[in-house]
């Protein structure tokens, strides 16, 4: 027998008596108001909040002023490369500020939804030093049970829920942005177009 | 009302005065105290150390001893725990059955059973920081443990409540084992003793002049390390605070 | 079979350094601390846990046909699923898919089943460097000590231990503690390895039948780059981590990081259903001894572990003992649990290094009834023989006296020998480990059994 197979066998032999699968219901009653608990989490996990800004590629000029490259993902910004142009992860080495747009955010914990759909280049989340990530605030999921409702949990290759920027308490507690991820994460509310 | 007494073997070598304020105290609330003179042990330290089949004879005589009452009552949690959830060296028979239900740690028993509140003949004028055993708090359900998001309740605090002049202290980690855990307390000396001085520490450091507990093993711990550091602290059991005890 | 593990001596060492365990003690505390503060915020937060412990018993007690779903699902979605019934099977497969592919550096994200089938020194000597990502399991890795703690992996060093190590393996400033110079310093020596890894290697924390996905819970967003950089992505799955709905997820994830850390989520929180476009997806399901476990009727509700290290933080034992101290993957009260199926005689003495305050089985976000487990696991390993021979043997004493009252009461005696004889019969040790740190009781003039007799008989008579 090779080892599936005697591992499936062992577990069949060994079952403990059948339990019965719970139904799991919403927790949404009665739940704060979506956006400032939205705000309220993302900023307690190191996000910065930006709100609703006039030109965004301006607001993000004006926050990173020394970036050379802003790798975009979005129509609203321009940026120095379009990620529609990267085709290696790798080359997205150089980015200084990435930018995306969620597809929706998660008031409980302060997440974003963010897929392949998306970033199109997964690693643009993660390689960037910064990441900016536009935000329509009427798409905010009140708590997880029914973020994983959505669809979009099912159709995406890698998903993500992301919740702040890279960070680590590794060395004696010590709270650090920017582990190995982005050194920041900025959500700019920006309706869907 | 009629209660077997048991006085687990540490309290009847090391703290005969816990056993008589139990004893005393009983009486005063209108028990008829029995206390069977046969007794020795519940097994606890056997059957902690993993050592079932030496417990046997131990537990043997424990359930010849009480079978007979409907009321066993112990001023000692641990013990008590023993008896409810760990008897089971000996067979699970009716006889069995009935030692471990009706077998009550002191606390319980005059809060559930007795249903009493108030201590009139008692006065303490003095600072308490109140020491719930693991097995209290945990296993026999004396107060809310801080773990569980469940609304608070403290059977031990609001029994002391019932004394004249008594007021609290509260250590910053109120639940934290003292390290005592029976044979853990030798066989693990360097963590049971810095569990312990820890927590007296943590009493001292809230302003506590006594600790009072429904378990005297931990007392015997904490107050060893409190002694060997020199804290003023003093310790007593809740039945003796309970009972009225002068200081 | 190996030497037994001296969690007693181990423990003692630690505890000499005030520094240390002072920290030790403080940071873990800290963490239970803001655990307490998230559970206490969530009015449904013991319901979560209940349905946690339904959901993981029913998936355990039907977890073949989970796992066949999630094999169906996994490959329909062009993942290419294996399976290992050992750590030497995991490692071989994963050899020989780095190997076939010519890769020669492997970064990973951290995995407590990659720790258990110690892959690493494997995979190096077979010419593959590999990297660990995550900044503590770097420390570790570098060290040469395996985690110290589920979550935190170098908890039980100081920025100035981390400072040495760095020094001697990146080259940083010895003198240069600084958390921060560290951290940076550890990015720029990382960030590289990702750009030139042929492969990623991820754990899993949850794998969802139902749509054949792997869920990973990291904080530094390594996890991500490991798996979004390389073109090959590798994740090794213990096939206890099966749940059967992704809408379960919305327990555990809410569960998970709140009772590890106190923070309302991880940063990250990936789930990986098919390979990206372009790139290679393999799971590898492992069993290493979890079908052994889960037969064992009083234990395989340690299956359900979720690794959050919540039975760490709040343990006051292994607060002040160290992850080293267990000798074993896993530290604290679940590794009580969990070490002992792996190897009994070396793990013996981890059921003792506990007092069963239960502290653990009331954080447990499964309510793994880990204390009880503890108890029971005592019991096996005095069964099995492995009590040292005084215990044995001043058990046997102790049993034979407490089952006798005639001869216990002889025993006894007279109250001034009471103090030197009662602790031995107990206290297997010689009377000097309780005295090293404590005062002994003061003898009282006589014992209550005495007093009885002579106060209360007589009036009875």
């Amino acid at each position: 027998m090779n080892s599936r197979d005697s591992i499936l066998a062992a577990l069949r032999e060994h079952a403990p008596a059948a339990k019965a699968l719970p139904d799991v219901p919403m927790f949404d009653v009665g739940l704060p108001e979506t956006l400032p608990q939205f705000i309220a989490t993302f900023e307690r996990m190191g996000g910065k909040w930006a709100g609703t800004v006039a030109d965004i590629e301006a607001e993000i000029r004006a926050r990173f002023p020394d970036a050379r490259v802003v790798c975009s993902a979005v129509p609203e910004v321009a940026g120095t490369r379009r990620i529609e142009d990267v085709s290696d992860p790798r080359t997205l080495e150089d980015v200084d500020v990435g930018v995306v747009r969620a597809a929706f955010g998660v008031a409980e914990t302060g997440s974003l939804f963010l897929s392949e759909a998306e970033y199109r280049v997964n690693a643009l989340g993660y390689l960037p030093q910064h990441l900016v990530v536009l935000l329509d605030t009427a798409d905010i999921e009140p708590n997880l049970h029914r973020a994983y409702q959505r669809r979009e949990f099912h159709e995406a290759r890698y998903a993500v829920l992301m919740s702040g920027p890279s960070a680590t308490a590794d060395i004696e507690g010590v709270l650090i942005r920017g582990a190995q991820g982005v050194r920041s994460l900025t959500v700019i509310a920006a309706p869907k177009v | 009302m009629q209660v077997a007494l048991f006085v687990p073997c540490f309290i009847d070598a090391y703290y005969p005065e816990v056993a008589v304020a139990t004893l005393e105290l009983l009486e005063r609330l209108g028990c008829t105290v029995v206390y069977p003179e046969n007794q020795t042990c519940c097994g606890q330290p056997l059957g902690n150390s993993g050592c079932e089949d030496d417990a046997r004879a131990c537990e043997t005589l424990f359930v010849n001893n009480f079978a007979d009452f409907d009321y066993v009552v112990s001023p000692s949690g641990s013990c008590v725990h023993h008896v409810r959830d760990h008897l089971t060296a000996v067979p699970q028979d009716a006889r069995t059955q009935k030692v471990r239900s009706n077998t009550y740690e002191l606390v319980e028993f005059l809060y559930d059973v007795l249903k009493v509140r108030e201590f009139p003949w008692a006065e303490f004028p003095h600072k308490v920081g109140l020491h719930n055993s693991c097995g209290t708090l945990r296993r026999l359900g004396h107060a809310q443990p801080s773990e569980l998001n469940l609304p608070f309740f403290s059977k031990p605090l609001e029994l002391l409540q019932g004394v004249r002049g008594i007021s609290f202290a509260t250590p910053a980690r109120p639940d934290e084992c003292c390290g005592f855990g029976g044979t853990f307390s030798v066989g693990e000396e360097p963590v049971s003793a810095r569990m312990g001085q820890d927590k007296v520490r943590d009493h001292c450091n809230a302003g506590a002049e006594y600790i009072v507990s429904a378990d005297m093993s931990c007392l015997m711990h904490q107050k060893g390390c409190s002694d060997r550091l020199g804290l003023p602290l003093k310790f007593l059991h809740i039945a003796q605070v309970l009972n009225g005890v002068k200081e | 079979m190996s030497k037994p593990v001296d969690h007693v001596n181990i423990a003692r060492k630690f505890i000499a350094d005030e520094d240390h365990i002072q920290f030790h003690d403080k940071r873990l505390w800290s963490m239970r601390e803001l655990r307490d503060k998230q559970a206490h915020g969530i009015p449904e937060w013991e319901d979560l846990r209940a349905l946690a412990s339904q959901i993981k018993e029913h998936t355990l007690s039907n977890l073949a046909g989970y796992l066949e779903e999630f094999e169906r699902k996994a490959k329909a979605n062009g993942v290419i699923v294996h399976w290992a019934a050992d750590a030497a099977e995991h490692n071989r497969i994963v050899h020989e898919i780095l190997s076939s592919r010519g890769v020669d550096l492997l970064v990973k994200s951290k995995s407590m089943l990659t720790e258990e089938c110690d892959m690493r020194p494997y995979l190096e000597e077979r010419g593959i460097e590999v990297v660990e990502t995550d900044l503590g399991e770097r420390i570790q890795q570098f060290d040469n000590e395996p985690p110290s703690h589920i979550v935190v992996p170098p908890i039980h060093k100081l920025a100035r231990d981390v400072a040495e190590v760095f020094a001697d393996h990146i080259g940083t400033d010895r003198n240069n503690a600084d958390p921060h110079y560290l951290a940076e310093s550890m990015r720029q020596a990382t960030r590289p390895k990702f750009i030139r890894a042929g492969a990623g290697m991820t754990g899993c924390n949850f794998a969802v039948a139902e749509t054949g996905t792997v869920t990973v819970c990291t904080n530094e967003g390594n996890c991500d780059l490991s798996a979004n950089v390389p073109p090959l992505h590798i994740a090794s799955i213990g096939i206890e981590k099966l749940i059967p709905r992704m809408s379960d997820l919305g327990v555990f994830i809410r569960l998970l990081s709140r009772s590890a850390l106190g923070s309302p989520i991880t940063q990250y929180t990936s789930h990986f259903s098919r390979p990206r476009e372009g790139s290679e997806l393999h799971y590898i399901l492992v069993d290493n001894g979890r079908s052994k476990r889960l037969a064992m009727e009083d234990f395989w509700y340690s299956l359900k572990c979720i690794r959050c290290g919540a039975c760490m933080n709040t343990c006051p034992v292994y607060r002040r003992s160290g992850g080293l101290s267990y000798g074993g993957v896993y530290a604290g009260p679940i590794g009580a649990i969990i070490n002992p199926t792996f190897d009994l005689k070396k793990y013996s003495a981890l059921p003792f290094a506990s007092t069963l305050n239960g502290s653990c089985s009331n954080v447990c976000p499964v309510k793994i009834n880990i204390h009880e487990q503890i108890y029971k696991w005592r019991q096996i390993v005095a069964e099995a023989g492995y009590l040292s021979f005084s215990k044995k043997m001043s058990m046997r004493f102790a049993g034979k006296l407490l089952g006798d009252p005639k001869r216990y009461r002889k025993w006894m005696g007279g109250a001034p020998q009471l103090l030197a004889k009662l602790p031995r019969a107990f206290l297997y040790n010689p009377m000097n480990a309780w005295g090293k740190q404590r005062e002994m009781p003061e003898a009282p003039k006589q014992s209550f059994h005495e007093w009885y007799a002579e106060n209360r008989k007589k009036e009875n008579k």
